[in-house]
This record gives C-alpha cells, sequence and structure tokens, in this order.
C-alpha cells in the first residue's frame, strides 16, 4: 500500500487555481523528484499535503488515512514533516531551540533525537546557542532538515533543498537527503537541480500547468530525450 | 534581543543563569539613570520618579510588543486593560473582600494593605480571562476572515472603547482610589523622595520581567511564542498548535497590563476610567522605540521613555509629558523605524 496517496489534487490561492488535478503517490522508504517549470504548481503541490493551503478537490491519504481536512499541527503529527524553499528556520530562536521546535508535539524525551541530528549535521552542534537567523545558507538548510527530523516522520517533502546553495553545499545536502533516505525516510524532493535529484530518485514526477505530464523511474526520465531537453535544460 | 556581548561574557553570564539577565539589564538601567541624574543640570529626584514610571511602562510594553509580534496588529485596547486591572482590584478590595470582613491598609511602609496582596492575583487573572474571551468573541472571528492588520487594530479601538464604557458604567467617572493610609516619604540625598510604594513597584516589575524572561527562554509554550512571532506558518508545520500561542500570548500580556495598571494606580494614589487610556502614547512609544515584537528591546525603551518624561518636566509643563513619549515615537520612525535595536519590524 502506498505511504502518501494524493489523488486528483485541486487548489490555489483566492481567485487562482494553480493545481487542476494533480496525483502523486510515494512508497515506504522511496525517493522521488517534482520537477517541472516555474509556476507548474510544485510548491503548492506540497502546501496542499501539508495543510497550509485548503484543498478544494480532491483526497490526499497517508499511511492509509484521510488527512485532506487536516489542519497542518495534525498533520504533522501523523509523521509527515515538510520544510519550506525559503524561511524555513525561526531566525530568532538558537539552533537548539529550533530543533526543539521541531520535536513540539512530542511529550516524550528527545534530548536523544537532537544528539542524532547533531550527529547527522555536525555544524549544527558546534555552537547549539547560535540563533538560527545568523547562520549561512547552508547551515540553514540544514538546521530546516534536521527540523523536520525530529519527529522521525516516515516521510519528508523537501522544497528546494539547494536553493542559493553553492554547488559544494548542494553535494553536501543531497548527500545529506540520502543519509536520511537510508534510514528508512521516505523523501518527496522538488529541484531546480533536476538532474542531480533524478538520479538519486526511484521515480520522479513532470507537472505543467497543475498537471501531471508525466511519471517514470528516474532513470528513465533521465534517459528520456524530450525531458531532457524541455525540462533538464538540454 | 540586545547587542550581544563578547562571548567569554556571554559564557560567564550563562555559567551564573541566564534567568538573571534581565535583572542585570534593570539594575543597569537603574545605575545608568542614577549617573544621568548626577548631571548638573538635571533634578536627581525627576529621574527617579522617571524610573518608577518607566517600569509601570515597561510592564504594558512587554506585553502590547509581544501580541504585536505574535498576532500583526497594534492593540489600541492594551491601556483599557490596564484600566481593567486597576478596577478589578478595586472591586475586591474595595467590595468584596470586606464582606468577608478582610480589611486593612498600611500594610509595612505601604499605603496599602494585606488585602491587595490577595486582589492584585485575582483582578489581574479576571483581566487574563477577559482577554482570552475576548479573543475568542471578537479577534478570531477576524483572523478566521482573513483581515488584515488594520481591521484588526479598529477593532480593538472599538474594544477599548467598551471597555472604558463598561468601566464608567459599573463604577462612574470620578476619582476612585484604594483603601490607603498615609505614610511618610523616604528622604534621600540630593533632594530625592520616593513613596514607600514606590518600592513595591521595584519588586514586583522585577519579578514579572524575570517571569517573562523565563518563559520566554526556558518553557515550551513561551519558545512557541517566539517561534510563531518569527514565522506562523513555519510553527504550524512544525506541530504547533498557533491558536493555544495566541491564547497564552493574550493571557501573558493582560497579566502585565493589568498589573501595570494597578501599580499605576498605587504609584498615582488614584483611579479614573481614562487612566490606561492616556498611558497607550507612552506604551506605544516603548513599544517601536524598542523595535516591534522585541520584548528586551520594549524594557529598555520604558526607562528611555519613563524618565525622559519626568525629566521633561523641569523645562516644560507637566500636561505636555505625553507629548514627549510622543516626540520620541515620531522621531524614532522617521529615523530609525525598526527601533533602536533593529531587530523589530517596519
Amino acid at each position: 500500500m502506498a505511504l502518501l496517496e494524493a489523488s486528483d489534487l485541486v487548489a490555489g490561492y483566492g481567485e487562482t487555481e494553480i493545481l487542476h488535478g494533480v496525483s502523486i503517490t510515494v512508497s515506504e522508504g522511496e525517493v522521488i523528484t517534482i520537477i517541472g517549470p516555474n509556476g507548474c504548481g510544485k510548491s503548492t503541490l506540497m502546501k496542499a499535503i501539508v495543510g497550509l493551503l485548503r484543498i478544494r478537490t480532491g483526497s490526499v491519504t497517508f499511511r492509509g488515512a484521510d488527512i485532506s481536512a487536516l489542519p497542518p499541527e495534525q498533520i504533522v503529527r501523523t509523521g509527515l514533516c515538510y520544510v519550506p524553499q525559503t524561511n524555513n528556520v525561526f531566525p530568532s530562536l538558537t539552533i537548539r531551540e529550533n530543533l526543539e521546535m521541531g520535536a513540539f508535539v512530542r511529550r516524550d524525551d528527545y534530548r536523544g533525537r537532537v544528539d542524532e541530528m547533531f550527529r547527522l549535521f555536525p555544524d549544527l552542534a558546534l555552537r547549539p546557542a547560535q540563533k538560527a537567523g545568523s547562520l549561512s545558507g547552508g547551515q540553514r538548510q540544514m538546521l530546516a532538515i534536521a527540523r523536520a527530523l525530529m519527529l522521525d516522520p516516515a516521510l519528508v517533502l523537501l522544497d528546494e533543498p539547494s536553493a542559493g546553495l553553492s554547488p559544494a553545499m548542494t553535494g553536501l545536502v543531497f548527500e545529506r537527503i540520502r543519509e536520511i533516505n537510508g534510514t528508512g525516510v521516505a523523501v518527496v524532493l522538488v529541484e531546480q537541480n533536476a538532474r542531480e535529484a533524478l538520479g538519486m530518485s526511484d521515480r520522479g514526477y513532470i507537472l505543467v500547468s497543475g498537471e501531471n505530464r508525466l511519471e517514470d523511474t528516474g532513470r528513465d526520465l533521465l534517459d528520456n530525450p524530450d525531458v531532457a531537453s524541455l525540462y533538464l535544460g538540454g | 534581543m540586545l547587542p550581544a556581548l563578547p562571548q567569554p561574557l556571554q559564557d560567564a553570564v550563562r555559567r551564573i543563569g541566564l534567568a538573571w539577565t534581565p535583572v542585570y539589564t534593570v539594575v543597569a538601567i537603574v545605575v545608568l539613570a542614577v549617573a544621568i541624574g548626577f548631571l548638573p543640570f538635571l533634578k536627581m529626584g525627576l529621574v527617579v520618579n522617571g524610573v518608577f514610571l518607566g517600569a509601570i511602562i515597561a510592564l504594558g510594553a512587554i506585553g502590547l510588543t509581544l501580541i504585536y509580534g505574535i498576532l500583526n496588529f497594534a492593540n489600541i485596547a492594551h491601556g483599557d486593560y490596564m484600566t481593567l486591572g486597576a478596577y478589578a482590584a478595586l472591586f475586591i478590595v474595595g467590595s468584596v473582600l470586606p464582606r468577608l470582613s478582610i480589611e486593612s491598609s498600611g500594610l509595612g511602609p505601604f499605603t496599602f494593605g494585606y488585602p491587595m496582596l490577595i486582589a492584585l492575583p485575582i483582578g489581574v487573572a479576571a483581566v487574563a480571562v477577559m482577554a482570552i474571551v475576548l479573543d475568542v468573541a471578537v479577534y478570531r472571528r477576524l483572523r478566521n476572515r482573513g483581515v488584515n492588520a488594520v481591521v484588526l487594530a479598529m477593532a480593538s479601538l472599538g474594544v477599548a472603547i467598551a471597555l472604558r464604557g463598561l468601566v464608567q458604567i459599573i463604577w462612574g467617572g470620578d476619582v476612585q482610589h484604594y483603601p490607603r493610609e498615609s505614610k511618610p516619604v523616604y528622604h534621600l540625598p540630593m533632594d530625592v523622595r520616593v513613596p514607600p510604594d514606590a518600592i513595591f513597584i521595584a519588586v514586583i516589575t522585577i519579578v514579572l520581567v524575570v517571569s517573562v524572561y523565563v518563559v520566554l527562554n526556558r518553557t515550551r509554550m513561551g519558545k512557541a511564542m517566539r517561534a510563531t512571532a518569527d514565522n506562523p506558518d513555519l510553527a504550524l508545520v512544525s506541530g504547533i498548535d498557533t491558536r493555544r500561542v495566541i491564547w497564552w500570548t493574550w493571557a501573558l500580556g493582560a497579566v502585565l497590563a493589568a498589573t501595570a495598571g494597578v501599580l499605576l494606580a498605587v504609584f498615582q494614589a488614584q483611579l479614573l476610567p481614562i487612566m490606561g487610556w492616556r498611558f497607550l502614547i507612552p506604551l506605544f512609544a516603548a513599544v517601536i522605540l524598542g523595535g516591534i515584537g522585541n520584548p528586551w528591546g520594549a524594557l529598555v525603551a520604558a526607562f528611555v521613555i519613563g524618565i525622559s518624561s519626568e525629566v521633561s518636566t523641569q523645562w516644560i509643563n507637566p500636561s505636555y509629558k505625553p507629548a514627549v513619549a510622543f516626540a520620541i515615537m515620531i522621531g524614532v520612525l522617521l529615523l530609525r523605524p525598526r527601533g533602536i535595536f533593529g531587530g523589530g519590524r517596519d
């Protein structure tokens, strides 16, 4: 059974409809990349899934339960966490406090999880009392991902984790994502670095104008000459 | 936040216990104020008065700035929450407790009696509950409709007028005061006269400021408040129930405001339905000077406003005191719209 199943999602902002019926499925432990031209609805799709945007029609089921009508603060409790593209840390909170906020719904002792995050992202362990607002772009992205992992989710949605990062830093972020996936966490990526992302993905989706255009394995999408010329920059 | 201390100093502070930071801040402000008072062209007495006035402004402004940061609108009713706190305490001390034969004034060096120590927490708690009820009845409905900050501020103006009207209907428009006993004023060098009640004001202010610091930096809900002020959407997707955060913010802001109202009534030895409304300009001046959403900026700024207003009476008519706060506010908006500490928003 699929871990996440979003079917025929219609959503948008105000009068504007961005998604005109998008469907994706994610299985346990999979890495999925969603690519498509700017404005095709990749970020909107993620916001609709995590409840930040009301779904007009269509449904989202996660681990067999319908979460379409749940508010975001309850969706995270089901083990589905999300890292927005921008503004994805609390700048006036320290690194440690950001991680604590990631664990907000946990009532158990989560200090072990904080240490695990510090092992996964050693940069964050150097100065845990540093304000997140003073971190470099790369460190900030690491902290954003670590915050989302504090709940030990079954699935994380990452919106452009490499946006604004140097190529070296991008490589590092992808390496971490692979490690995280190695622990059994399913990952959905929206990425500009489509080649690299598809290269590590089990499957990929191409969205165009708020509709599904193509779905295939990561490898086959990379090898598809039409995909290469249209969506991967030749 | 305040400008960062050098790292070794920071580590030292952390070792001694972070909760002392606000105490250091208050002590530093007082020391600085007294040093300013030594300037030959200033009267020390006015500076000391300004410190006590600043303490009351600080309590109001810290709550106002937290509400501004988290709910993202200017709560114009904040002054009337102060008024209501003062009158709630009057109701308990003047009408409820005497029926239980609890009546007394002149506790130790203070003008008021021990019933005040019972009335203060109960009255303050009542205002906190009222603030949450008003959120459910007014502000939450508006938020759910997605209205902007101006509409919320206008709604709070309506709440302010309604609350003041309510106070006038129940208690009348005349000057009232807590049961009190005259007590000798402390005469200090340099022609400084300190009313004994001012000690009470100082102690309560320090206790509350330290409590706010501990709540915001040490408790789960306090950290969630700061997180929500930073980024409400990210707070939601982190699993923070921002509705509850908003209620706690109202409660905290109302507790501080209502206490400030009681202290103001004690300090001025009178209650008037308009007392809180008149306090609104110094409150907003402190919030803006300290940077909107920054409680520690508001704390420091409150003392700046309090001392400048008091000292100004050396040269100008005391009835122009609010104008001094207003002038400072306009100056800050023109020169540094994000406040002196730069942490706030435009």
